[in-house]
C-alpha cells in the first residue's frame, strides 16, 4: 500500500502542478498577446485561444515534469532544500515570475539587447533571491536552453504560430533571446512549487514509516 | 574585516535595542507621530486623479480653437494637463430628427420610420459631396481595415476611405438595398448581440443615439425619427464645417431649433482595463493575497493575531502610499499604471521584517519585562533585518541602471517604498506590537489569578452529587471552539468527504467570492453600465408625454455638463414639450426652456420636432464606451487620448405623407398593425418608478446580505481569546452547522468503573490491565478490555469476575466471557501453567497473532509503544502532602458493586503511607510509597510479591521497562531497581496488543515465581531539586526537575548520559517516545524538542503563558496544553506550530492521541474529541449527570481505543468505536 499510496501522491501533485502550469501559460500568453493588440474586442479573445491550443497543456505537462524533477534530483544529489521553505516564499516567486513576463510584455526596451539583458538579470536574481541552489541553477540552464532549441525548431517549421512570438522578431543569433529568461525563470519558479508540494509528501512518508 | 563588521553588528544591536526600548515606553506619541507623517506624505496625493475609468471632459469655444501645442504652456489655467497636441478625431454629428407631417391616419407605423431612415442617403450623399475648399475625403479619418477577425461588422463598418457612420451602413449605403428591404428593423436587429450588454451596441454607434431615442420601433406614438450621421475627422478645418454648417441648415432649416454651437467638448478617456487585461491583472491580485495569507498566517502567539496581520498589511500599503507621494512631491508624475504595479512593489517590499520582528519579539522570555522584550527582539533581528534591506536596495539599483524608464520608475517607488516602509516598521509596527504584547500580559495576569485561586470549585453538598437526582444544569462546560462539530465519528469516507464540504462551506464560499469578484469588475470597468440602465429606465417615459411635467423644474438653459448615464441628470433635464407647434418662421433665439406646459395625451396629427437641450449634447446620453469601441475596431485605442467632439448639426426633415407611401415596401402595408400597449403612460411611469424603487431596494438589501456574507466568510471562527460566551453550546443541543443541518447523533456513552471511595490518584495501564489506585491507598485493578472490574486491593484483594480459563477447571465461574467473544487458548508455553486463571485478551479477529510467537527473551524489550503516553500526568511538585492525610483515614474495603466473588485474601501491605507512584507492567504492579517504600504487587492475584525499603524519601515517580524499574524520590535521588525472578521465568500467556499488531507482548509474570527487587544503583544527586517527571522508553529514561534540567539515563547501566540545558524554569512535561524524539516542556512556557541520541536541542518555542502541563507527540506533530488553557498543535520537524485550540478556563490539561488524527482532552467533566488534522472538535462525551468541579486530571489511552480518565472517584472509560475500524 505504501507504493500505491506514493503513486497517488506523485499523480496528485503532478496534477496540481499541471493546472499550475496551464493557469500561467493561459495567463501569460494573455500578458505577451497585449503588447501588440490595444483593445480587444470580444470576437478576438476566442481566436486566441483558438490557435495553438495545444500550448497550455504542453506547458502544463513541462511545468509537472519540472516540478516533479526538482525534488527527485534533490533527494538524488542527497542535499534537500532547506532554503526558505515556506508558502509565502514560493508565492513571491511566482510573483515575481509574473512580474517579470510582464516587464517583458509591457515595458518598452530601447532594443531587444537591453530587453534580453534586463530579463537575464531578472531571473538570475529570481534564482538567487529563491533557489540558490546548484543543482537548480544547472537544471534551469539547461531545460531552458532545451526549451528554446524545441520552440525555435517549431517556428521555423511553421508549425508554431504563437503570438508572443508572431509579434517579436529574432535578435541574436536568429533566436529571440528573452526566451530562454523566460524559461529559465519559468524552470525555477515551477521547481520551487514541486519543491514545496514535495514537502508535504515527505513528511507524510515519514508519518508512514514511523507508523509501520 | 572581522572585528570591523562585528563592531557594526553590536552598535547596530545596541541601536535597535535603544530604539525597542524607546518605542515601548511611548507607544501613544509615536503612534500619532508616525500618523501624522504617513499623512503629510500623503497629502501630495491628493492631486493626482482617482483612479476611475470614465472619460474627463474641457470645454472649449469654437471660435477662437486652435490646435493646442504639445508643450505644457506657462499660463494654463484651467486647462487639463492633457489637453495638449491634437486629438485623435473631431467628431462631428449631424442631428437628424425627421417625421412624416402631417400623420395620417392612412399610414401604418411602418411608415413612421421608413421614409425618414431613407432620408439619411440623400443627406450622406450631399455630406460627402459637399466642397469647400477641401473635400470630406481630406478632412476625414481615412481607416485602412477592420480590426482583423471582426469579420461579423465587416458588412456593416466602412472597412477602408473615410469613417463616416450613419444608419445607412446596415443597408451598405445603398438606397437599393434599403428599398428592397422587407423588413427593416429586423435587420437592425440582426447586428444586435445576445444577451446581456453594457456597452455600446452597434446599433448605438450607428445611430448615434441611444436606441430608445431613435424611434425606429413599431411603437413609437411620437412618430419623429432620430438618427446622427457621424463624421470623423482628423483635422479640423473651420471653414469647411461651416460651410457644411450651412448648406445643410439650408437645405433642411430647423425651425424653433436653439441647439448652440459655440463650445466644443473635449474628451479624455483613461486607460482601460478589458477582460484580457484583467485576467492577469486578476491573477497578479490572487497571487498577492495569497502571499500575505501565507504570510500573516505565521504570525502567533500574539493577543491578537487579525490586529497584527492588519496592522502589517497596513505598514506595507502606507509606506507604498508614502512613496508614492513622496515621489509626487519632489515632481515626479507616476507614469506607470498603478494598479499594475502594485502588487509586484507589495511583493518586493514584502512582510517579511515585519514577521520575523514579530517572531523574535514573541520568541524571548515571556518573564521579561515588555520593553525589554521588545528590545530584546529588535536587537536579535537587527542584523539579518539590515543586511536584508541592504541586499534589497542593492538588487533595486542595479535594477535602476538597467535605464529603462519604466523599470527605473518602478525601482524609484521600490526605494522609497523600501525607506519608508522601514521607518514603518521601526515606529509603526514596533510600537503596535509593543501594546498587543502590553494586553497580553494584561489579560494573562487577569487569567491567571482566578484560574489559580479556584481550581477546585468549592463544592457543596455530598462527596457523590451525582446520588442526588440531578437537576437540568443550566451551563454545562463545553469546548469554545465555535466549529460546526460533528458527533458521529462512524462515518464512511464518503460522508465524510461532503461533510467536509459542508463544514467548511466551500462551495458556497467559492461563489461568494466569484460574486463578489465579478461584482466588483463589472463596477470597475463599467461604471455606468448600471446606471444608465437604471437612467434609461427612469428617463424612458419622456417621450410618451408627462401630464404632470409642470411640477418639473424648468430646465436651465445651458446644459450642465453631465456624464453620459447620469441618473440625476437626466431626471432634471426632462425634456419639456412645446404646447403649440410653433411656425416655421419663428425666430432661432427662441429658448428652449421658455416652453413649458402640457402635452396633449393623444398622439398629435402633427408630429412634434423639437429640439432641446438634451439634443445640444446627445452623445452624453451614449455609453461612455461609445468612441472608444468606435475606434477600437480599427484597432485606435483612445486610452490616455482625447477627441473632440463639435458642436451638432442639427437638421429637420418633414416627410410628406405621399412619399411615405410611395417610399413603402410592399410587405410593409402586410405587417399587422401592432398592439398598441394598453399601459397608460400614467400608470407606465408610476411602474417605472416603482420598479427603480424595487430594483434599489432589492439592490440595498443584496449589499447588506453580501456584506454580511463577506463578514462570514473572513471571520468563521471565534477568533477573539475571550469571546468565550457566545461559543458555548449547550449541553443538550446537537452541534449543528450554520445551514442547520446536523449530522445523525450517535451517542458515546461512558462507562463508570465505581468501586473507590475517594478521588483517584494514581492511573496506570499496559493495555490490558488497568490499575487505579485512590488517596484513600486502595489499589484497584480493572479488566481494560471487557471494562470489569477485577481486583480491588490494599492488603486485601477479591476474586474478580469475567474470567476465563483455558482449561476451565481451575476457574470456577467463567461470567462476562459474552462480552469477549471466543476464547482462543495460547500455545503451549501456557499450557504449563493452566493451574492459573488465565485472561486472554483476544480479539475475536485476531487468531494468527498467536502464531507468531517470538523467542522467549522477553525480558530484552525494547519495544514499548504501548507505553501510554501520559500515564503520570500530574506529577508531585511542592509538597504533595496530600496522602498523608488520607491515608491514615483508611476507609474499610467496600465490595465493588459488581464484584460477585469477594474473596479477601490479606497481604502485608504498608498501611502507614500513601501510594504516590504506580506502574503496571505485565502483572506487576509497581507501586511507590510516600515513605520510600517500594511495592511490588500481583495485578492478578493481588498478593505482594516483594517490597524493598532501600530509600527513605519519597517515590514521587515510577518507571517501570523491561524489568527495571526506576523511582525518583523526593530528595532528587534517582534509584534503579532490578527485578528478579529466581525461578527461570516463562511466559505465562502471549498476550497480543488488541490494537497494533506490530506491537512486542508484555511479559507474565508467573505467580509461582520468586520475584525480588534489588536496588542496583542509586544516584544521589540526580537533581538539584525535587525530581517532577520520569520518562522510560527506548532504554533511556529521562528525568525532568524543578532545577531547570533534564537528564537522559541510560536504562542498563544506570548512566547519565545527558543534562540537558534549555529551560529557564521547572521542568513540568516530559515525552519520549521510541523514535528517539523528546520534549519537554517547562514552567517558563517554553516547549524544546531534544535529539536523544546527540542530547542536542533541536527546537525551543515559546508556546504557552505560564506552565506547560502535559505534552504528546504523534509523528508528525506536539500537542501541549498549558495553564493558560491552550492547547497548541505543533509541527513536529520544524518547530512552526500550526494552530491552538482555546479552552475554557480551568479545563485540565490532561491529553492524549488516540490515533494520528484523533486528540482527546480531558475537560470539566468531559472529554473532548478533536481531529487533528482541522482542529475541529469532533465530540464532547460527557462523564456523568454533574460534571461540576470534577475536572478530569488523568487520561490514559488504551490500546483498543478506549479511554480511560478519572472522574471524581470514578473510573470513566469511554470508547471511540470508529477509531477502531481505522486502526484495522
Amino acid at each position: 500500500t505504501n507504493t500505491c499510496s506514493q503513486t497517488t501522491n506523485l499523480g496528485i501533485r503532478g496534477a496540481m502542478l499541471f493546472s499550475v502550469g496551464v493557469f500561467l501559460a493561459l495567463v501569460l500568453n494573455l500578458l505577451q498577446v497585449q503588447r501588440n493588440v490595444t483593445l480587444f474586442p470580444p470576437d478576438v479573445i476566442s481566436s486566441i485561444f483558438s490557435s495553438a491550443w495545444w500550448v497550455p497543456p504542453c506547458c502544463g505537462t513541462a511545468s509537472a515534469i519540472i516540478g516533479l524533477l526538482y525534488p527527485c534530483i534533490d533527494s538524488r544529489l542527497g542535499e534537500p532544500h532547506k532554503f526558505k521553505r515556506e508558502w509565502s516564499s514560493v508565492m513571491r516567486c511566482v510573483a515575481v515570475f509574473v512580474g517579470i513576463n510582464h516587464a517583458s510584455a509591457k515595458v518598452d526596451f530601447a532594443n531587444n539587447v537591453q530587453l534580453s539583458l534586463t530579463l537575464a538579470a531578472l531571473s538570475i536574481g529570481l534564482w538567487w533571491t529563491f533557489d540558490r541552489s546548484r543543482s537548480g541553477f544547472g537544471l534551469g540552464v539547461s531545460i531552458a536552453l532545451l526549451a528554446t532549441l524545441a520552440t525555435q525548431l517549431l517556428v521555423y517549421n511553421g508549425v508554431f504560430h504563437y503570438q508572443g512570438l508572431q509579434y517579436t522578431s529574432p535578435d541574436f543569433l536568429y533566436i529571440r533571446s528573452w526566451l530562454p529568461c523566460i524559461f529559465f525563470a519559468g524552470v525555477i519558479t515551477m521547481g520551487n512549487i514541486g519543491r514545496q508540494l514535495a514537502l508535504y509528501e515527505y513528511k507524510f512518508i515519514q508519518e508512514k514509516t514511523h507508523q509501520d | 574585516m572581522m572585528t570591523l563588521r562585528e563592531q557594526l553588528r553590536e552598535k547596530i544591536s545596541a541601536a535597535f535595542y535603544r530604539h525597542g526600548l524607546l518605542c515601548a515606553s511611548y507607544p501613544v506619541p509615536i503612534i500619532l507621530f508616525t500618523s501624522a507623517s504617513i499623512l503629510t506624505c500623503c497629502y501630495p496625493l491628493l492631486r493626482l486623479p482617482l483612479p476611475g475609468t470614465g472619460p474627463v471632459e474641457f470645454t472649449t469655444g469654437v471660435r477662437d480653437y486652435s490646435v493646442p501645442s504639445h508643450e505644457p504652456q506657462g499660463d494654463l489655467g484651467e486647462r487639463p494637463d492633457w489637453y495638449r497636441g491634437p486629438p485623435v478625431a473631431y467628431i462631428q454629428q449631424v442631428l437628424v430628427k425627421a417625421a412624416v407631417s402631417p400623420w395620417d391616419s392612412s399610414l401604418v407605423t411602418v411608415d413612421v420610420f421608413r421614409s425618414p431612415l431613407s432620408r439619411a442617403f440623400s443627406l450622406l450623399e450631399e455630406i460627402r459631396n459637399h466642397v469647400h475648399s477641401d473635400s470630406l475625403e481630406t478632412l476625414c479619418l481615412q481607416v485602412t481595415g477592420l480590426f482583423p477577425g471582426l469579420r461579423r461588422m465587416q458588412s456593416v463598418l466602412p472597412e477602408h476611405g473615410c469613417l463616416l457612420v450613419s444608419p445607412g451602413n446596415y443597408w451598405q449605403n445603398q438606397r437599393e438595398l434599403f428599398d428592397s428591404d422587407p423588413d427593416l428593423l429586423k435587420t437592425i436587429q440582426k447586428h444586435e448581440p445576445k444577451g446581456l450588454h453594457t456597452s455600446a451596441t452597434l446599433r448605438d454607434l450607428l445611430f448615434g443615439v441611444p436606441g430608445k431615442y431613435t424611434g425606429v420601433s413599431h411603437y413609437n406614438r411620437k412618430r419623429v425619427v432620430t438618427y446622427t450621421i457621424t463624421l470623423v475627422l482628423s483635422s479640423y478645418d473651420a471653414r469647411f464645417l461651416g460651410s457644411l454648417r450651412a448648406r445643410l441648415k439650408q437645405l433642411h432649416p430647423s425651425a424653433n431649433c436653439s441647439l448652440r454651437d459655440d463650445h466644443m467638448v473635449h474628451v479624455h478617456f483613461k486607460e482601460e482595463i478589458g477582460i484580457a487585461e484583467l485576467i492577469p491583472l486578476v491573477t497578479t491580485y490572487i497571487i498577492l493575497f495569497a502571499y500575505i495569507y501565507f504570510s500573516t498566517r505565521k504570525i502567533d502567539m500574539v493577543k491578537s493575531k487579525w490586529g497584527l496581520a492588519l496592522a502589517a498589511v497596513v505598514t506595507v500599503l502606507s509606506s507604498l502610499l508614502m512613496s508614492v507621494g513622496l515621489c509626487t512631491l519632489f515632481g515626479l508624475t507616476p507614469t506607470l499604471n498603478g494598479g499594475e504595479i502594485f502588487p509586484y512593489l507589495v511583493v518586493v517590499i514584502g512582510l517579511e521584517n515585519v514577521l520575523v520582528l514579530t517572531k523574535s519579539v514573541v520568541s524571548t522570555p515571556v518573564d521579561l519585562e515588555v520593553k525589554l522584550r521588545i528590545a530584546q527582539g529588535l536587537s536579535n533581528e537587527s542584523w539579518s533585518i539590515m543586511k536584508n534591506m541592504a541586499t534589497e536596495l542593492c538588487i533595486i539599483l542595479i535594477g535602476y541602471f538597467t535605464l529603462v524608464p519604466a523599470i527605473q520608475e518602478f525601482c524609484l517607488f521600490a526605494v522609497v517604498g523600501l525607506v519608508s516602509d522601514f521607518f514603518l516598521q521601526m515606529f509603526f509596527f514596533t510600537t503596535v506590537l509593543s501594546i498587543d504584547i502590553r494586553r497580553m500580559e494584561l489579560a494573562d495576569l487577569n487569567r491567571r489569578l482566578p484560574a489559580e485561586a479556584g481550581l477546585p470549585p468549592p463544592k457543596p453538598g455530598p462527596l457523590r452529587p451525582r446520588e442526588v437526582p440531578p437537576p437540568p444544569r443550566p451551563s454545562p462546560h463545553t469546548i469554545t471552539l465555535q466549529t460546526p462539530a460533528f458527533r458521529n465519528l462512524r462515518l464512511p469516507k464518503r460522508l465524510r468527504v461532503v461533510y467536509f464540504l459542508a463544514r467548511t462551506r466551500l462551495a458556497q464560499r467559492i461563489i461568494m467570492v466569484g460574486t463578489v469578484i465579478w461584482i466588483g469588475i463589472l463596477v470597475y470597468t463599467d461604471p455606468a453600465g448600471i446606471r444608465t440602465y437604471l437612467a434609461a429606465q427612469v428617463s424612458e417615459q419622456s417621450p410618451l408625454g408627462d401630464p404632470g411635467g409642470g411640477g418639473l423644474p424648468p430646465h436651465l438653459g445651458v446644459a450642465p455638463v453631465f456624464r453620459g448615464g447620469d441618473p440625476t441628470s437626466t431626471l432634471s433635464i426632462h425634456p419639456a414639450p412645446d404646447p403649440t407647434p410653433l411656425p416655421e418662421n419663428q425666430s432661432q433665439g427662441h429658448h428652449g426652456s421658455a416652453r413649458a406646459g402640457p402635452l396633449p395625451q393623444a398622439p398629435p396629427a402633427v408630429p412634434q420636432i423639437t429640439w432641446g437641450a438634451e439634443d445640444e449634447e446627445g452623445w452624453r446620453r451614449l455609453s461612455f464606451r461609445h468612441w472608444p469601441s468606435l475606434f477600437s475596431y480599427y484597432n485606435i485605442t483612445l486610452a490616455k487620448r482625447y477627441i473632440s467632439i463639435l458642436p451638432v448639426i442639427p437638421v429637420t426633415v418633414h416627410v410628406s405623407p405621399q412619399e411615405a407611401i410611395e417610399t413603402r415596401h410592399p410587405q410593409d402595408t402586410r405587417h399587422p398593425p401592432p398592439p398598441i400597449p394598453k399601459v397608460s403612460a400614467d400608470l407606465q411611469t408610476d411602474l417605472t418608478l416603482y420598479k427603480v424603487a424595487a430594483l434599489g431596494l432589492a439592490a440595498g438589501v443584496l449589499l447588506v446580505l453580501l456584506l454580511f456574507c463577506l463578514y462570514r466568510v473572513l471571520c468563521p471562527r471565534n477568533y477573539g481569546q475571550n469571546g468565550v460566551a457566545h461559543g458555548r453550546r449547550r449541553r443538550g443541543d446537537l452541534p449543528c452547522d450554520d445551514y442547520g443541518y446536523s449530522p445523525p447523533v450517535s451517542e458515546i456513552s461512558p462507562l463508570l468503573l465505581r468501586g473507590h471511595s475517594m478521588d483517584i490518584e494514581c492511573l496506570a495501564s499496559d493495555g490490558m490491565l488497568l490499575a487505579s489506585c485512590c488517596l484513600a491507598g486502595q489499589i484497584r485493578v480493572w479488566d481494560a478490555q471487557t471494562e470489569r472490574h477485577n481486583i480491588d486491593f490494599n492488603g486485601c484483594w477479591e476474586q474478580r469476575d469475567g474470567w476465563d480459563s483455558v482449561g476451565g477447571a481451575t476457574e470456577p465461574e467463567c461470567l462476562g466471557s459474552e462480552a469477549r467473544g471466543p476464547s482462543v487458548s495460547g500455545d503451549g508455553l501456557s499450557e504449563e501453567e493452566d493451574s492459573y486463571p488465565l485472561r486472554h485478551r483476544t480479539a475475536p479477529a485476531r487468531p494468527t497473532l498467536f502464531t507468531d510467537q517470538p523467542d522467549l527473551t522477553p525480558l530484552i524489550d525494547t519495544n514499548f509503544t504501548s507505553q501510554p503516553p501520559s500515564h503520570l500526568s500530574t506529577p508531585p511538585r511542592e509538597g504533595f502532602d496530600f496522602g498523608g492525610l488520607v491515608e491514615r483515614a483508611y476507609i474499610e474495603h467496600e465490595p465493588p458493586s459488581n464484584s460477585t466473588y469477594p474473596s479477601p485474601s490479606s497481604a502485608t501491605a504498608d498501611w502507614e503511607s500513601s501510594v504516590w507512584a504506580m506502574e503496571l507492567r505485565g502483572n506487576l504492579i509497581a507501586a511507590g510509597r510516600s515513605s520510600g517504600k517500594l511495592e511490588l504487587w500481583d495485578a492478578v492475584e493481588g498478593s505482594l510479591r516483594c517490597s524493598n525499603e532501600d530509600g527513605v524519601s519519597g517515590i514521587t515517580a515510577l518507571a517501570f521497562l523491561n524489568n527495571r524499574i526506576v523511582a525518583a524520590r523526593l530528595n532528587g535521588s534517582l534509584d534503579f531497581f532490578t527485578v528478579e525472578i529466581n525461578k527461570p521465568l516463562c511466559l505465562l500467556q502471549y498476550r497480543g496488543a488488541p490494537g497494533r499488531g506490530s506491537m512486542p507482548p508484555s511479559p507474565c509474570y508467573s505467580s509461582e515465581d520468586v520475584i525480588s527487587c534489588q536496588l542496583t544503583r542509586s544516584v544521589q544527586c540526580a537533581h538539584q531539586k525535587p525530581i517532577t517527571v520520569l520518562r522510560a522508553a527506548a532504554g533511556r529514561v529521562v528525568t525532568g526537575s524543578q532545577d531547570h534540567t533534564v537528564r537522559i539515563y541510560r536504562l542498563e547501566d544506570s548512566c547519565c548520559l545527558f543534562t540537558l540545558q534549555g529551560h529557564s524554569g521547572g521542568i513540568t512535561a516530559i515525552y519520549i517516545d521510541q523514535t528517539m524524539v523528546l520534549a519537554s516542556g517547562g514552567q517558563d512556557g517554553a516547549i524544546c524538542l531534544w535529539d536523544v541520541l546527540t542530547g542536542s536541542r533541536v527546537s525551543h518555542v515559546y508556546g504557552h503563558r505560564g506552565d506547560v502541563t502535559s505534552l504528546v507527540c504523534t509523528t508528525s506533530c506536539v500537542i501541549s496544553s498549558g495553564l493558560d488553557d491552550l492547547i497548541c498543535i505543533w509541527d513536529r520537524s520544524t518547530g512552526i506550530k500550526l494552530y491552538s485550540i482555546q479552552q475554557e478556563v480551568g479545563c485540565g490539561a490532561s491529553l492524549g492521541v488516540i490515533s494520528e488524527s484523533l486528540l482527546v482532552t480531558g475537560g470539566q467533566g468531559c472529554v473532548s474529541f478533536w481531529d487533528l488534522n482541522f482542529g475541529d472538535l469532533l465530540q464532547t462525551v460527557y462523564l456523568g449527570q454533574s460534571s461540576d468541579g470534577q475536572g478530569v486530571r488523568q487520561l490514559l489511552v488504551l490500546d483498543n481505543a478506549a479511554i480511560v480518565c478519572d472522574f471524581g472517584s470514578e473510573l470513566s472509560l469511554v470508547y471511540v468505536p470508529s477509531v477502531l475500524e481505522k486502526l484495522d
